[in-house]
């Protein structure tokens, strides 16, 4: 009986090569001080100044991605429900504005966003007060939405479509109505794609720093940003491994918290 | 019947939503001034200086191959490892997926920089091959996230037992795993394509020997302001690939009248 | 899906293998050819003078671009890469100097040289002019719509005034933004004081309010589109801006500001010395350096050029300033590695307010 757990073999080598050595070369900076071994540089990171930036970073994240579910699961259960040639026509209609660069559609968010810009003309137009959509929490977080919401539908439509309609049919025939069903059936059998959903989403969102510095107009320092000036701007190395490396273990705890709440069903692989 | 209405508005309102800068971004790469700011006429100047530019031309090339060849390889290596994941006792896999969920995970600029040094001290030359390793690396964890929801134990299990009834590993994965998750590999591969075509950061560190990609060209006119002819290429892009699309639908349709009603031949054949 | 995707790669490839027909392979110095790794910043040079430089020596260049110094500084000192030409910034020149990452030009093989405008040479950033010629260069100052700022611009001041709340886009770089702060309290810009740094930022806090968004080149489209009324800019992307909307002044303050200019060095990493400084050479030939800054459209550091340009831009002083404006701006220098510490502190301290 021959395990098929042989087929990872290639890709953990992979990992330990790419992975995990590159980032051993980064923490090296993170513990490594003017050629002793100190801690100073996670201390530092101790300060409200920072914290409150990791907090912010944090909530943000974690708006854009309550938001992308909100607004992913019922898209990915419009587009499941379509027939075969549509459904594969919208799914890749879904990504390809996503092929455009990432610069340029910011850019163009500011266009519509902006006070001049063309939703306020808009609404100049028809009469309404001009609203104000840009250097701020809106902003950003709808940058972030706008950026990862083909990440939350994609995997949440893979487990819809083609799942076992029998299921939804023996729920419906013990007279649970279509609330039920969603509820009882269709969300729990799709968690696993929300898991992956999440985790594409949130971990991202954490360490952007581009939205911010564009759509919230500099205003913010969030992780991404404090990570991005220290290993550019102050050359301080050190301070900018330690808080990846704060980040990462923040990150992974809180995932392998919430993965308590997310009872392993079927086995397979659970994204925690 | 209402239901039905508002789940069409719903999907209309998100598609433009998704779709209202990249009308911007179109609109504007017929503006004769070089700004966002200001609509100054049209034009089509941009278009034409577009196919002149040497520079664009090479990191469109190298944009395209690059974001091809990593999303298949990292597609395969991804599914592998998903499968192979899928087996391992719990403990080992979790440790396992949360190292993998490091390039998720990390700033850009930390992945970036630390392939970089890993590159450098293996004395590798940074350049086309060191660019596309990188990529692969930030793709796979995509791969594996997204094929993970359709893997069930039992999908690892029915290899194992066709393998056992003299199926080769190659058949076995053919025939018995991959019809199943077959959504999730398409859908990782599509997610994995369109990070690779969009990545600046850590392709930049990673890079060299005169190998550029779209993103370093854009990000690195920002100073200067973009030109409008990068709008351009988008507009060209974005038209080209909305043709294909609608194209292959309507020979798909065509292809399925022919075809009898049996819905769920149709299904194993095809997503 | 699957045929979808597929045809969708096919066109993928086809298109790319169009737009590249291959593009220029890297030759690596390989055979007859030499090649030149040359590093840039985007849009910085014109792309017919590589062609038209090939065609004359047959000497290859490979150019790359980059988006900042400090990127661009990563790559070279720890990218393991050989570049035989860049372009850093005045502070950053200085600070390769000090960590001795450049080697002195030969100015015997470089004549034409000499083209280089009087007030650019011997520079604090390299006293000894030994190491880099100017390439580009420009102020730092304060762009206002004229239509929407009524009273005459002459200080920072105006940065801080209340009328224009919201109105105002400040850089978002550390000690662009700091020079005003550090000017109007008639400190050095190169300060190692932290007291008056910490003063500093205290301004720039009670500023916080008024200010729109800490912007870089987005502020071109800002200030275009009228969204802003005053922004702290360069004159670089002032030029661009007053090219966009004709309503839109610039000016250097009379308290005293910076003065930036990027450079050619050469960095140790190189690999082919006399190749790199025939291209400079031929960068500084008087045909060339006139053409380079027709299209680059920023202030050039070129005696003959400036001479051969179109009147209308030299007249300008946004691209072209006087002697006296010049006289009350200074470079910015490497600070020491605590100062930048602090500064770094004190920025985020502003930002996360």
């Amino acid at each position: 009986m021959k395990k098929t757990s042989w087929l990872a073999g290639p890709y953990l080598i992979w990992m330990a090569l790419f992975i995990v050595i590159p980032l051993l070369m980064i923490l090296v900076y993170a513990v490594i001080q003017d050629g002793t071994v100190s801690l100073a540089a996670f201390l530092k990171f101790m300060q409200p100044v920072y914290l409150k930036v990791l907090g912010r970073s944090l909530w943000l994240a974690l708006l854009a991605t309550a938001i992308c579910l909100v607004m992913g699961y019922p898209a990915a259960m419009f587009i499941a429900g379509r027939e075969k040639a549509v459904r594969n026509l919208l799914l890749m209609l879904f990504l390809v504005p996503m092929w455009m660069n990432f610069l340029l559609r910011t850019y163009a968010w500011m266009t519509l966003l902006g006070n001049n810009g063309l939703i306020n003309r808009f609404l100049g137009f028809l009469g309404l007060p001009a609203m104000d959509l840009m250097y701020n929490d809106v902003a950003v977080v709808l940058g972030m939405v706008y950026n990862f919401l083909p990440f939350m539908v994609l995997p949440i439509y893979t487990v819809l479509h083609r799942m076992d309609r029998s299921l939804i049919e023996a729920a419906r025939d013990l007279g649970a109505n279509s609330a039920g069903v969603f509820a009882k059936v269709t969300l729990p059998l799709s968690m696993p794609g929300i898991a992956s959903g999440i985790t594409m989403v949130f971990m991202p969102a954490v360490s952007t720093f581009v939205i911010s510095r564009l759509l919230g107009g500099g205003q913010y320092m969030l992780i991404g940003n404090l990570v991005e000036q220290q290993f550019l701007v102050q050359g301080d190395w050190n301070f900018g491994s330690a808080i990846s490396m704060i980040l990462i273990v923040v990150i992974l705890v809180s995932m392998g918290i919430m993965s308590r709440f997310e009872k392993g069903e079927q086995g397979g692989v659970t994204p925690w | 019947m209402v239901k039905k209405w508002i789940g069409r508005l719903y999907a209309l309102g998100v598609f433009i939503f998704l779709y209202a800068p990249i009308a911007v971004l179109i609109a504007y790469s017929f503006n004769s001034g070089k700004s966002r700011g200001r609509w100054e006429g049209f034009t089509l100047d941009w278009y034409r200086t577009l196919f002149h530019n040497q520079q664009i031309s090479s990191a469109l090339y190298y944009t395209l191959i690059i974001a091809v060849l990593s999303a298949t390889i990292a597609t395969i290596i991804g599914v592998a490892a998903a499968i192979g994941l899928s087996r391992m006792k719990p403990r080992l896999q979790k440790a396992a997926m949360n190292v993998n969920y490091l390039p998720v995970l990390n700033p850009d600029i930390v992945t970036g920089i630390a392939l970089m040094l890993f590159f450098v001290s293996v004395g590798v030359r940074l350049g086309f091959g060191t660019m596309l390793l990188a990529h692969i690396v930030f793709n796979i964890p995509y791969v594996i996230l997204s094929v993970a929801p359709r893997l069930r134990k039992s999908s690892a299990r029915l290899m194992e037992a066709a393998m056992d009834l003299g199926a080769t590993p190659l058949q076995a994965l053919w025939k018995v795993v991959l019809p199943e998750i077959f959504p999730g590999i398409m859908s990782g591969f599509l997610i994995a394509f369109t990070l690779s075509i969009d990545d600046f950061v850590i392709s930049f560190f990673t890079t060299g020997s005169g190998v550029s990609n779209l993103s370093i060209e854009i990000y690195s006119m920002a100073r200067r302001g973009i030109k409008p002819e990068i709008n351009a290429l988008s507009t060209l892009l974005f038209f080209s690939v909305l043709l294909l699309l609608i194209g292959i639908n309507l020979l798909s349709k065509r292809g399925s009248k022919k075809k009898n009603g049996d819905e769920l031949a149709e299904q194993s054949l095809m997503v | 899906m699957k045929k979808t995707v597929l045809a969708a790669m096919a066109l993928f490839l086809c298109a790319a293998l169009l737009a590249g027909c291959g593009p220029k392979a890297d030759a690596g110095g390989a055979g007859d050819n030499v090649t030149l790794n040359v590093y840039n910043w985007g849009e910085y040079m014109d792309p017919d003078i590589l062609t038209q430089f090939e065609e004359e020596t047959g000497i290859h260049v490979n150019y790359e671009v980059y988006p900042t110094n400090e990127e661009m500084y990563v790559k070279l000192t720890k990218g393991g890469t050989n570049y035989d030409l860049i372009f850093p910034s005045d502070y950053m020149v200085a600070r390769l100097i000090a960590e001795d990452m450049l080697v002195p030009l030969d100015f015997d093989a470089i004549p034409n040289a000499q083209y280089t405008q009087e007030r650019f040479l011997n520079m604090e950033y390299d006293p000894d002019n030994a190491y880099s010629i100017p390439y580009f260069w420009g102020t730092l100052g304060i762009l206002y719509n004229t239509k929407l700022v009524t009273e005459p611009v002459e200080s920072w001041n105006i940065l801080w005034d209340d009328k224009y709340a919201g109105q105002i886009v400040m850089l978002d770089s550390v000690r662009d933004s700091f020079a005003p702060a550090l000017s109007l309290l008639g400190y050095p810009l190169n300060t190692t004081d932290e007291s008056q740094l910490k003063e500093a930022q205290q301004l720039l806090i009670e500023q916080k309010p008024l200010v729109m968004a800490y912007a870089v080149d987005e502020m071109i489209d800002m200030m275009i589109g009228e969204e802003a009324s005053i922004g702290l800019a360069w004159s670089g992307m002032a030029m661009s801006v007053l090219d966009g909307n004709p309503d839109i002044d610039y000016m250097v303050p009379e308290e005293g500001s910076n003065v930036w200019v990027d450079c050619m060095v050469i960095p140790k990493t190189i690999q082919h010395v006399a190749e790199a400084q025939q291209f400079i050479d031929y960068l500084c030939r008087p045909d060339i350096a006139l053409q380079n800054t027709e299209w680059v459209g920023y202030s050039t550091t070129h005696q003959d050029a400036l001479d051969n340009l179109d009147p209308a831009l030299t007249s300008l002083e946004a691209y072209n300033p006087t002697d006296e404006v010049l006289a009350r701006c200074d470079v910015f220098l490497d600070l020491p590695a605590d100062t930048k510490d602090y500064m770094g502190e004190l920025w985020t301290e502003l930002k996360a307010e």
